[in-house]
């Protein structure tokens, strides 16, 4: 009895994440592709992984003081 | 009267069999309605934009300290101290401009698998073998004994795998083996949410940037990636996938590459994917054209993580050779 009463409410919850997913709204992967090159292409200026940054201004690329082993 | 008072009878109509059609032809619905979606792939979209220029990343760091494989780390807020966490059972904050350790705890667990700077970079949360994440916070005074003001937060029936602060230092939230992630409140230690969906180990988990932090993604073991509102199981390939088109919108991956990939992390205007993978390397991917744009050398075992610096000027990766590497 316990083992049905679970399964159902397992169940039903199943079907209540199932229509949750099914009413996202949704749009075209060319949209989105679209979106996400705009996004990178507008920070790309920022990203100094990307371009590097003026000299002196990345305090890990400056030059340390090195022991002399 | 009678359908009222015991809540677990049937509605009318429905059964064990009807719901499972119900659910098979919603399955089947959201298939469909995801396929009418994928009408191009993200590098076709991109062909007409300028290849990457060569980069000039190179190992600027090398953090020495921890006596056995670093399984995590995090920055802090301030982009210049990580902490990181490892097998050997200690924990070490570090200053990644001068390489000093500023602090280090000893954990009652060996395989510390996870760790997280707090956002006003006062306090550490870490855990693992122990099932447990404990805050500590961090004093200015070198003497004092870290290990007397840890606070338990979290307890799971099994490893944590992962862990992170919100958008406070008052609340913390973690995965685990034990399949779920939980939201904890800090100053009790009470449990105020927990999310079960997967149906193995949780492996990881990250929050979605925003200043009101209400949603996450977590990953497991059932090879699923959960997004939800409030232990490297390793793919060969990395994949974008897009919520706004509820689909993965591109595949990074080479035959030439038979080693899982751990950890990810974006550059900051997302166009750059670092992947740290069990072959010892880094790859770097344009994430709109689909290539790689190099393999970074220097670890010389696993890569366990990989995260880019709070403001993007450089990355770290933690590595099972024990160092981690800040690379720029």
């Amino acid at each position: 009895m316990t083992s049905t009463n679970s399964s159902l409410s397992n169940m039903r919850r199943l079907v209540a994440q199932l229509k949750l997913e099914a009413s996202v709204e949704r749009i075209k992967v060319s949209q989105a592709a679209s979106e996400l090159q705009q996004y990178c292409l507008q920070n790309a200026g920022k990203d100094a992984l990307l371009v590097g940054v003026p000299g002196g201004s990345n305090p890990f690329r400056e030059p340390r003081s090195c022991a002399v082993l | 009267a009678a359908a009222q008072s015991r809540p677990s009878a049937l509605q009318s109509g429905e059964s064990l069999a009807t719901l499972k059609n119900e659910s098979d032809s919603l399955k089947k619905k959201l298939e469909e309605e995801r396929a009418k979606l994928h009408d191009v792939e993200l590098n076709q979209v991109a062909e007409k934009v300028e290849l990457v220029s060569a980069l000039s990343i190179r190992t600027r760091r090398v953090l020495k300290g921890h006596g056995n494989k670093v399984l995590c780390m995090d920055w802090c807020k301030d982009k210049r101290r990580l902490v990181s966490s490892s097998q050997d059972g200690k924990v070490i904050v570090w200053d990644g401009y001068t390489l000093n350790k500023e602090h280090a705890v000893t954990m009652p667990c060996t395989w510390v698998m996870a760790c997280a700077y707090a956002p006003s970079g006062c306090a550490v949360a870490c855990g693992g073998l122990d099932n447990k994440c404990s805050v500590y916070p961090l004093s200015l005074d070198k003497n004092e004994n870290l290990a007397a003001k840890k606070k338990s937060v979290a307890m799971h029936t099994n490893y944590l795998s992962g862990c992170s602060f919100t958008n406070s230092d008052m609340q913390l939230l973690t995965s685990s083996g034990d399949g779920t992630c939980a939201l904890w409140d800090v100053e009790s230690g009470q449990l105020l949410q927990s999310f079960h969906g997967h149906t193995a180990d949780v492996l990881s988990l990250n929050l979605a940037p925003s200043e009101t932090g209400n949603t996450f993604v977590s990953g497991g073991c059932d090879k699923k990636a959960n997004v939800w509102d409030m232990l490297p199981c390793a793919s060969v390939s990395c994949r974008l996938y897009d919520l706004r088109a509820d689909r993965e919108v591109a595949v990074y991956q080479k035959d030439s590459i038979i080693f899982g990939a751990s950890s990810v992390d974006f550059s900051l205007s997302g166009r750059l994917l670092f992947a740290g993978y069990n072959d010892y390397t880094i790859n770097v991917w344009d994430v709109l054209k689909g290539n790689r744009i190099s393999v970074l050398f220097g670890h010389e075992n696993r890569v366990s993580c990989v995260k880019v610096s709070p403001d993007g000027t450089s990355f770290a990766s933690a590595s099972w050779d024990t160092s981690l590497r800040i690379w720029a």
